[in-house]
């Protein structure tokens, strides 16, 4: 295949979706019953998935590593989730939060999809709601929202610092429901390790048994992949520890695309490294940016203890640098300011690679209770792992890599490149181009899978239902489960002396300095041969005890591992070919004079969506050229 | 500093488990107690012994993956957090850690300190939802809740299924986190349409699952690391009385 067909409806924007709801193939209640859809994934988007088409009467079988879905990376998500629902009566609109999408995106997002998204937002909140998600409220009992970076109205609904797991919680209780019914099946602690493809369709996934180390085929009409984002890359990041790429990797190397996959996003406000033995960051909210004022000393190496620094001697940068939006910049910009400021010596604590989020004037103003209302769980947090007290003293925060707005190429309908096989969630590409605005992830994770894909897969089963079901003894299981032991096998009896672990800290390290906040040729170049070569070590010393068919948490790593180096190396491919500087994408060679990241629309106004064609041989790139007939591309300033 | 670690061996279910004497001499009081656990594991590994299996994934105290019994008590001797979020600083050089999974009939070993938690899920699986299909919802804000509702809804909602009330009870009983579900469906008024099936579904299950009797002492509240309240256990008992 050499044309990507986004199959983005015809008409108006705004119209799109309706007209595609009126058009798309339906399959009747008695068919339903008899296709199979595999949901990998157990977040907001998988769970989501899979209880909504649980109650449209497919059958499904869903897939987690954990030992309960209700355990997906969605739980930690802390600070909010958008809706256009213009509570506040501040000017919101679906076109508001559309365009607020597109332009935080730096203009390198598909329109159609993101239009789609602002407006499925709103049915994303009443479901919560009527889910029994407590979401915050007023004294009348209405619904709250508070403030997100990029934005100037007041769109985001939250469970204070909670809103994650209370979504996801949402999420959980009516995928049960459908559990109890028998509609779905669920399939924790298993790991996905293949994509089964039957005549250029897929057909079915390969999992291991995360307890017995059982290798299981599992058959099905479609297969939806809602696996989550690879900030794991980068080893330290605010992702789940087990976080990986992998089952998306899988499906790439089966023929899905991957689009942007250097689109990486670092998120400013997180818990700074303590130790080298760290294993995890801490996010601190965004949501804190709303009442939290970044600075530094103005004063190069200035070891007063913050309170001790009078106010005339503080810089405000973000204040400073960006007037219009202050404190709630978008996460790329404010990220690249700390960064600058710790790169030119004015960093804090004993690094030197941290920045100060203040809550002084917010407690003063506002009081004690307003703030612990807020923010109670976070400054807690904060408290427990650093043994500072936030009320009491300034926190101490550095970016973090966080989430991924890169992912598998997918078209209008969520489809990727292989039919019958989906992405959603942050496991796809679609909606956040090359930089997400707070907030907007869960909003999209839980669109897709509540709104938007149970529509759009039946547009695909409705050709399937005369399908003949694959048996599970079918040469493509036999050859597909054949390579998932032969890589397991590999794994295990390399039997050299390091863990997957520290080949894991290791890559992290060398895409953390290479392919980080900021990137350029030479350094992108060097990270190439670096990779390689850790690569090639981590193939002639690593080391796994135990067997695969036992529970082995070593060999689940390495698995990982092994396939973080072959993504890593195409991430800073994808980050070499894009010469323009876009989104949390900030190319040094290609910035304005005053340090703002310099867009090139006539040459990279498309998105990068990569084809895998061998060990051995390149991937090829294929564009999808972005049109944009609703908003005009413009600089992107927040000054 | 330097710890010596009597850590929870068990091969599976089945097999006999017993404690095995790890020393460490280069803890530093910077790590998270799964650091520790890390870096003892990836010594093991380099001399090609079998790491120590735990269950862990956030590392920041939300998901509920992570539950070690330590020194006595569940996720340790901190209170009010989890596992992921016991910081070393908490110990002292020369100590003696005791490190154990979760003992209860209703979460079986599966390896060394991780536990079959599976019950829990299916107690959710029996009621604890509102039975609402998706694009059936109301407008948000045609459900107007009282604050006070609200928030002690939200209280109860922030359970994170680790287990460690079970863990804590003498009995085994796991109506804490039971409750927590039921409180917090309960408070809300789309939840009290079925409040009484929930209750009684949710009880039967839990019953049937082998867990053990309240008998009020409190432990449960006492370890849990989001601290919920037993009044929610009270609010449960209100509900499953209402019920017949
Ligand atoms: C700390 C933090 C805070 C955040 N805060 C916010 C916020 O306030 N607002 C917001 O909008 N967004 C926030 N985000 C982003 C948002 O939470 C995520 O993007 C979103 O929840 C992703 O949901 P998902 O369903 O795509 O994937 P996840 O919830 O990550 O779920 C992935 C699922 O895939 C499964 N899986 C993965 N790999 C495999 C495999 N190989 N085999 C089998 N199963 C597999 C996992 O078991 C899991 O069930 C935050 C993210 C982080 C990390
Ligand atoms: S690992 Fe998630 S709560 Fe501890």
């Amino acid at each position: 295949m050499n044309t990507l067909d986004s199959k983005i409806p015809p008409g108006p924007l705004a119209q799109k979706w309706t007209r595609f709801k009126n058009e798309v193939r339906l399959v009747s209640p008695a068919n339903k019953r008899k296709l199979e859809i595999i949901v990998v994934g157990t977040g907001i988007s998988g769970a989501g998935a899979a209880s909504a088409l649980g109650e449209l009467g497919y059958r499904v079988k869903n897939f987690c590593y954990q030992d309960s879905p209700r355990r997906a990376h969605s739980v930690a998500a802390q600070g909010g989730i958008n809706a256009a629902k213009n509570y506040q009566n501040d000017g919101d609109s679906v076109y508001r939060l559309f365009y607020d999408m597109i332009k935080g995106g730096d203009f390198r997002a598909r329109e159609a999809n993101v239009y789609r998204a602002a407006e499925v937002s709103n049915q994303v909140i009443d479901h919560f709601t009527a889910l029994g998600v407590p979401f915050a409220r007023d004294y009348g009992g209405t619904l709250d929202t508070r403030s997100f970076g990029g934005v100037q109205v007041s769109r985001t609904f939250y469970s204070k610092g909670q809103t994650g797991q209370q979504c996801l919680l949402g999420c959980y209780s009516a995928l049960n429901r459908q559990i109890q019914k028998g509609n779905v099946q669920i399939f924790p602690r298993r790991e996905m390790l293949d994509l089964v493809v039957v005549d250029g369709k897929a057909r079915g996934i390969i999992t291991r048994n995360l307890i017995t180390g059982e290798i299981e085929r599992h058959s099905a009409n479609a297969v939806v992949l809602a696996t989550g984002g690879y900030g794991t890359v980068y080893y330290l990041s605010t992702l789940a520890v087990n976080s990986n790429a992998s089952a998306a990797w899988k499906a790439h190397k089966k023929g899905a695309f991957f689009a942007n996959p250097s689109f990486l996003q670092i998120h400013p406000t997180s818990v700074p490294q303590l130790n080298q033995y760290q294993s995890k960051l801490t996010l601190m909210s965004e949501s804190l940016r709303n009442d939290g004022r970044l600075w530094v000393p103005l004063q190069k190496g200035d070891k007063r203890p913050p309170n001790g620094i009078p106010e005339e001697e503080r810089d405000y940068f973000l204040e400073r640098r960006y007037p219009a939006f202050g404190n709630l910049v978008p996460r790329d910009v404010a990220s690249r300011a700390v960064k600058e400021r710790c790169d030119a010596g004015y960093g804090v604590s004993e690094t030197g690679l941290a920045v100060y989020l203040d809550f002084r004037d917010a407690l003063k103003k506002q009081g004690r209770k307003a703030i612990e209302n807020k923010y109670g769980n976070l400054f807690q947090m904060y408290k427990t792992i650093t043994g500072i007290d936030p009320y009491e003293e300034p926190m101490r925060i550095y970016p973090a890599g966080h989430y991924t707005m890169g992912g598998l190429w997918v078209d209008y309908e969520l489809m990727t490149t292989i039919p019958g096989l989906y992405a959603i969630g942050e496991a796809n590409f679609s909606d956040h181009g090359a930089n997400r605005l707070g907030a907007s992830s869960l909003m999209q994770a839980a669109g897709d899978g509540f709104f938007i894909l149970p529509v759009t897969i039946s547009n695909y089963l409705a050709g399937e239902i005369r399908s003949a079901p694959v048996p599970l003894s079918h040469p493509e299981f036999e050859a597909a489960e054949k390579t998932a032991v032969a890589r397991l096998n590999r794994l295990i009896s390399i039997k050299g002396n390091q863990t997957a672990g520290s080949f894991h800290r290791r890559l992290g390290k060398i895409m953390w300095d290479h392919c980080g906040m900021t990137r350029n040729e030479e350094g992108l170049k060097k990270a190439l041969v670096l990779i390689r070569e850790l690569r090639d070590e981590f193939w002639q010393n690593l080391n796994v005890p135990g067997t695969i068919y036992e529970l082995n948490q070593e060999l689940e790593k390495a698995g990982r591992v092994a396939d973080y180096f072959e993504l890593a190396e195409l991430l800073v491919n994808d980050a070499l070919e894009r010469k323009e500087s876009c989104g949390a994408h900030f190319r040094e060679e290609y910035q304005t004079p005053d340090g703002e990241a310099r867009r090139n629309d006539a040459e990279y106004a498309y998105v990068a969506a990569w084809e895998y064609t061998g060990e051995n041989t390149p991937h090829v790139l294929h564009r999808e050229e972005l049109k944009f007939e609703e908003v005009e591309l413009r600089e992107r300033s927040y000054k | 500093m330097k710890l010596t670690l009597k850590i929870w061996r068990q091969k599976d279910a089945r097999a006999k488990g017993r404690f095995v004497t790890y020393e460490l001499d280069d803890v530093s009081e910077k790590m998270a107690f799964l650091e520790m656990l890390d870096s003892l594991n990836r010594k093991l590994v380099e001399s090609d012994q079998e790491p120590v299996a735990f269950d862990h994934d956030c590392r920041e105290g939300i998901c509920g993956s992570c539950g070690i019994y330590i020194n006595g008590h569940p996720h340790g001797p901190v209170p009010a957090i989890t596992t992921c979020h016991l910081s070393m600083r908490y110990f002292n050089d020369g100590d003696t850690v005791w490190i154990e999974p979760w003992r209860a009939k209703s979460f079986p070993v599966i390896r060394d300190l991780i536990v079959d938690r599976s019950a829990f899920d299916k107690i959710q699986a029996a009621g604890g939802y509102i039975s609402v299909n998706t694009g059936s919802a109301p407008e948000a804000n045609s459900i107007p809740i009282p604050r006070k509702n609200y928030d002690n809804a939200f209280d109860a909602a922030i359970c994170i299924g680790c287990g460690a009330c079970v863990a804590a009870c003498k009995n085994a009983s796991a109506v804490l986190f039971v409750s927590a579900k039921i409180t917090q469906l309960a408070l809300l008024p789309q939840g009290r349409v079925e409040a009484r099936d929930r209750v009684r579904a949710m009880v039967e299950k839990m019953d049937e699952l082998g867990f053990g009797n309240c008998s009020n002492t409190g432990a449960c509240e006492a370890e849990c690391p989001k601290e919920i309240k037993i009044k929610s256990i009270a609010a449960m008992k209100r509900e499953y009385y209402k019920a017949f």
